[in-house]
């Protein structure tokens, strides 16, 4: 079973404060945790893809036009913290083992070493289309 | 045993295959079906030679081979043909005789001037000079760029097809393009080069083998063009870049910047063998944007500790290159260079005449960044990491900027 990870920039508590305020030593931790966590699910068989996407900034909205000419909007948008951080693509046995897989995510630590709780969004990606 | 056989007969087959394709390319006249015949021919080799032991000449097995393929081809494409026209062939197309014997050093050339063809996107070329000339198979390319491998499949058989289709035929150009046709060669490899030389988290290892690919590559012009003081220039820069990469990561995979990487980790004999290919290619006085570089990373190369730079002639060779280039990027590094010259006012005054040039570019902020902690403005530092964080694309990148930021902030809030 496929599952996508998702993480959004708001689906932190307004608690933890911006990265760029935790000292360099707790951010070294963060990442070190977060790529334990790939390097554990490589092992396991579990991992397919992880990345992160580009900043908010860096984001356009594109809706087709009747005139032809499609139109796009630029960031910065005000509605910038629903919009996708980064995903994880793991391929389990269960929906239990991506719950548990996205409940370690949402435990990375932050400030103090303590979890951020970052809200994980869990979505099974159905299964391919039909070729012929 | 069997799998340092294997790994000799793949060696073998990379070394033949660019030769072998030369030769079937010219019999038939023409490159892209050519490169299937090839690929095909690899995949027979692969498959025959560990069990009927390797062939006394290795090249000639694989021209046999793929002639073979591509004399089958002809003759069903001209039986379909037959069939639907309802015509009398006149027997299959004849190859023309055999091929002169050419120089070696010219169908490299000829080979790599086809694949970094004018006619192809960047991203078309770089894969197929990956596979015609260094040998990769597609499976192998798809993984270092991260697509499936039917994506770099298509990608590749398009950049055929526009090779086709662009009508030239499989020959050296006139002897007044090759300058220009070796200028898209050279800018290929570099390409090659810089995706592998990029961390990038959770293919390193793929990307590592590209940067080695591209230095085989420009080791490979480099003998086929020795009198273009450029080739030897770019071998020189991959090379004396190349020779930083064990210090430039920490266990972590964490970027470690120039000025704080132990330099006794740095590997003396590619930055011996770089220094010698640039005085080569510098003595023969056409200087050239890869020259400049690479004499800038020399002269980082030459100083045992960052305070030991010679940040004046840097300062002077960045100057050159903006010139030879016209490229605002290189003004953020001379803004550097000016910086550790004359001070970081000197520095800030250089980029703030970039102007909009460079538009919302991370680099622009982290130069300004890093001046402006120099200055001692902590707070406009600060600020200007943050948006470089934010504005780059790289997450070892992002992750430096944002500890660069966070530092910043610790140390103002305790003093």
């Amino acid at each position: 079973m496929k599952f996508m990870l998702l993480q959004e920039y708001g689906g932190v508590p307004e608690s933890v404060p911006p990265m760029t305020e935790w000292t360099p030593e707790e951010i070294d931790a963060h990442v070190t945790y977060q790529k334990d966590l790939n390097a554990e699910l490589t092992e396991r068989g579990e991992f397919v893809d992880a990345r992160g996407l580009a900043a908010p900034e860096l984001a356009k909205f594109v809706v087709w036009d009747e005139s032809g000419s499609p139109v796009v909007t630029d960031g910065p948008f005000p509605e910038s913290k629903e919009l996708l951080a980064g995903f994880r693509l793991i391929d389990v046995e269960s929906v239990e083992r991506a719950v548990e897989i996205a409940a370690k995510g949402s435990a990375a630590p932050g400030p103090r070493g303590e979890p951020i709780k970052q809200r994980i969004e869990v979505r099974e990606v159905m299964g391919p289309p039909i070729t012929h | 045993m069997t799998c340092k056989r294997n790994h000799e007969i793949e060696g073998l087959l990379r070394e033949s295959a660019p030769r072998a394709l030369v030769a079937v390319a010219r019999r038939f006249g023409d490159f892209a079906d050519a490169e299937d015949a090839v690929q095909e021919a690899m995949i027979d080799a692969a498959r025959q030679w560990p069990a009927q032991g390797l062939p006394e000449n290795p090249t000639g097995w694989l021209i046999h081979v793929a002639s073979r393929r591509m004399t089958d081809r002809i003759r069903s494409e001209a039986a379909r043909r037959d069939r639907e026209q309802a015509v009398a062939a006149e027997g299959p197309p004849v190859p023309p005789g055999a091929p002169a014997e050419a120089d070696e050093a010219d169908d490299t050339l000829l080979l790599m001037f086809m694949c970094c063809h004018p006619a192809l996107t960047p991203a078309s070329a770089i894969a197929l000079t990956l596979r015609a000339v260094a040998g990769l198979t597609t499976g192998e390319i798809a993984a270092a760029f991260l697509v499936p491998e039917q994506t770099m499949a298509q990608r590749i058989s398009r950049a055929k097809k526009t090779v086709k289709e662009s009508g030239e035929p499989f020959a050296m150009p006139a002897a007044e393009e090759r300058g220009e046709r070796l200028r898209s060669v050279l800018r290929v490899i570099y390409l090659i080069f810089n995706e592998g030389y990029a961390v990038s988290a959770g293919a390193e290892l793929a990307r590592a083998d590209l940067a080695a690919e591209a230095i085989r590559l420009g080791r490979i012009v480099h003998l086929a063009a020795p009198a273009e003081p450029e080739a030897g220039g770019l071998l020189a820069l991959m090379l004396l870049t190349e020779a930083r990469r064990p210090a430039r990561a920490d266990e972590r995979g964490e970027l470690i910047p120039l000025e704080e990487q132990d330099r006794s980790l740095w590997d003396q004999a590619l930055i011996g063998e770089g220094r010698a290919l640039l005085g080569g290619a510098l003595a023969r006085g056409a200087i050239g944007e890869y020259q400049l570089q690479a004499a800038i990373a020399a002269e980082h190369a030459k100083a045992p500790r960052p305070e030991q730079t010679n940040w004046r002639e840097v300062l002077a060779l960045y100057g050159l290159l903006e010139q030879v280039t016209g490229n605002p990027m290189v003004a953020l590094n001379r803004a550097i260079a000016a910086a550790m010259v004359d001070g970081p006012d000197a520095g800030l005054a250089l980029l703030d005449q970039l102007g909009d040039t460079l538009g919302e570019h991370h680099r622009l902020h982290a130069t300004r960044a890093h001046l402006l902690e120099e200055q001692g403005d902590r707070r406009g530092a600060v600020a200007e990491y943050e948006r470089a964080a934010r504005l780059t694309k790289n997450i070892p990148e992002r992750n430096y900027l944002t500890k660069r930021a966070a530092r910043l902030n610790a140390s103002s809030a305790e003093g």
